[in-house]
């Protein structure tokens, strides 16, 4: 009986309930916010603890075995997602305390945040592939509630997308469930694996994993089923952005990577074929979205389709290289797209608008805000030495042991790309002087003081220093990484953790 | 009985998929609601239709005596339907605010966040 693998996922849940109990006292709401979210980290942090040392952890609920139970499993590449949940969770939940307008905290913000961490952390640790809808749904219930908080016109124009292609995606998942129960008449991620190996039936099977990649292509937004994303995500407050930004496309890329290397590994060259194609379309198709952008939030938004290429990328090309580097990219990407959002909201703070035309002088007047935008900006592009380079070097270097050479350059085109919207973004916010339409300077100045500022920074600095020391001390995410990837393409470590030994 | 099912199940996809075409908010909604009961109905057949035979063990017998029917799908889309309510309200829900600040039935009209 290991309990780690279950606080990440109960905790939320439980400070989800008590926030609702409380929602009359907001101050007592952000208290719960910044503590629950931190000892979210710090169980996340355990259980990647307890992962590495002591191998894949697994839990059954209620001791009823796999596969006939509910599991729950933690390898290497859930823990890690767990972990970079708890930052992102805590970096939001200090930045919210701030920035969150105050109606929004009264109608349930501090609650949902709670149940979209706890869906999230669900999805990352379930072993069960009916579960894993659950979670999925537990999370989308949370996000489209705090999507419309405020229900501005912009909100509800954005959720009505967000809305319709999610529950289509969880359809079209439910609907592949249905057909793999009724194959193989098992649920359990595992099981399924084994079981499916002797299913005679190659045309149902590769239905069937095609089903998968649309469901979960959506959800990550993925070429060409994308475009729920720019149409939503820049419509809620910042912090919720940010943290729709940072982790729930990141579930479906998850959900990819779990479902192609531990169950349809049986025809790579036709399923990881399509992913990559896919993988090249996305980069590129987002990255020209983006250019095309001149509203800080849409650009950064494209920025997430562009990146999630990257990711997709190293499962299509399923060598032991590409997977260190899809999840080492996965890791850094979080962590510094989240931050992108969150110095946007800054820059919001000082000049109310999140037009490139109406913003400027940032770096004359908060020369250290423009540094800490430098840091994740050029990581996004990759420059080294900064976190992105690594990840993109691991990437494209795969794809160049493997001559992929279309892939490649549509890899280094779009770096070069994401270079130039971010210096777009650096030139007009920071560089170019205040424009002359904006009368209002007090608070970029400092002439009006603002003492919540320091709220903002915090975790703005926090996940800066994060990029820099993965890009300078590579060393201990790359071995993670690595291990990670020895797992994810070793199933059998996987499945004997969760069915016990002799099987398979 | 499965080949039916099938039918039926193909129909109401169609149908939803018709539905959520269309330029209506409300239609989108109806098509959503096709769209979720059809995938449950999916589920229930792909999962193989058993009738009439209940998964009881009697009082003196170890296992279930003959063939019986699979409660786990059940309870798999007993779970499937109460999320799909939940959504389905809360949706509704949406629908109507939407309908309240654009003053519009018309999904043509909710192109300002499109790109």
């Amino acid at each position: 009986m290991m309990p780690e693998v279950a606080i990440p996922v109960l905790l939320p849940l439980l400070m989800g309930a008590i926030s609702l109990a409380v929602h009359r006292h907001v101050v007592l709401q952000r208290w719960l916010g910044v503590i629950g979210t931190g000892a979210l980290l710090a169980s996340t942090l355990w259980l990647l603890h307890t992962v590495w040392h002591e191998g894949v952890v697994v839990m059954h609920m209620g001791d009823w075995e796999a596969p006939f139970g509910i599991t729950l499993v933690a390898d290497l590449l859930g823990a890690i997602m767990a972990v970079l949940t708890g930052i992102m969770g805590f970096a939001t939940a200090i930045y919210s305390t701030a920035t969150t307008p105050r109606g929004h905290e009264h109608f349930g913000h501090w609650p949902l945040l709670h149940l979209l961490l706890a869906g999230v952390a669900g999805a990352f640790l379930t072993g069960d592939i009916f579960n894993l809808y659950v979670w999925f749904e537990v999370m989308l219930v949370a996000s489209f509630a705090l999507l419309i908080l405020g229900g501005e016109r912009a909100q509800m124009e954005g959720a009505i997308k967000y809305v319709t292609l999610n529950l289509l995606s969880s359809m079209i998942f439910l609907s592949a469930v249905g057909i793999t129960y009724g194959l193989v008449g098992t649920l359990n991620m595992a099981d399924i694996a084994v079981k499916l190996a002797d299913v005679d039936q190659p045309g149902l099977v590769t239905v069937l994993a095609m089903m998968y990649m649309v469901s979960f292509g959506i959800k990550a937004a993925a070429f060409p089923l994308f475009f729920w994303l720019p149409a939503s995500y820049h419509t809620p407050p910042v912090a919720v952005s940010a943290l729709f930004a940072g982790l729930l496309t990141k579930v479906g890329v998850y959900a990819l990577y779990r479902v192609f290397t531990l169950i349809f590994t049986h025809e790579v060259d036709f399923t990881h074929e399509i992913l990559l194609w896919g993988a090249g379309l996305t980069m590129l198709t987002g990255v020209l979205g983006a250019a095309a952008q001149f509203e800080v939030r849409r650009i950064l938004s494209f920025h997430i389709i562009s990146q999630i290429g990257y990711m997709i990328m190293g499962l299509a090309l399923f060598t032991p290289l590409a997977i260190v580097g899809g999840v080492f990219y996965i890791a850094h990407h979080i962590i510094v797209k989240t931050n992108l959002f969150l110095v946007a909201g800054a820059a919001y703070r000082m000049l109310g608008s999140y037009e490139l035309r109406d913003l400027g002088g940032l770096y004359k007047h908060r020369p250290f805000l423009g540094f800490l935008f430098m840091v994740p900006a050029l990581s996004l592009a990759g420059l080294p030495p900064l976190s992105g380079f690594l990840a993109k070097f691991l990437v494209i270097r795969a794809g160049v042991e493997e001559a992929s050479w279309g892939i490649v350059f549509v890899a280094l085109l779009t770096g070069l790309l994401t270079l130039y919207s971010m210096i777009k973004i650096w030139g007009e916010a920071f560089w170019h002087g205040v424009p002359e339409h904006v009368s209002d300077t007090g608070a970029l100045t400092g002439e009006r003081p603002d003492p919540e500022l320091w709220k903002l920074y915090l975790p703005i600095i926090g996940l800066a220093a994060l990029t820099l020391f993965i890009g300078l001390y590579a060393q201990p995410l790359y071995e993670l990484a690595e291990a990670s990837a020895k797992q994810l393409l070793d199933q059998q470590v996987y499945i004997e953790a969760v069915l016990g030994e002799g099987q398979s | 009985m499965e080949p039916l099912m099938a039918v039926l199940v193909g129909i109401m996809f169609a149908a939803a998929v018709y539905m959520m075409l269309r330029r209506s908010i409300v239609k989108l909604i109806i098509g959503l609601i096709l769209l979720s009961n059809a995938a449950n109905l999916l589920f229930f057949t792909a999962a193989g239709l058993t009738r009439g035979a209940p998964p009881l063990i009697p009082l003196d017998a170890e296992g279930p005596v003959g063939a019986v029917a699979d409660p786990l799908p059940q309870a798999l889309i007993l779970t499937a339907i109460v999320i799909a309510f939940g959504v389905l309200s809360f949706a509704l829900v949406l629908i109507n605010k939407a309908y309240q600040v654009v003053q519009a039935d018309d999904l043509d009209q909710m192109k300002d966040t499109d790109t």
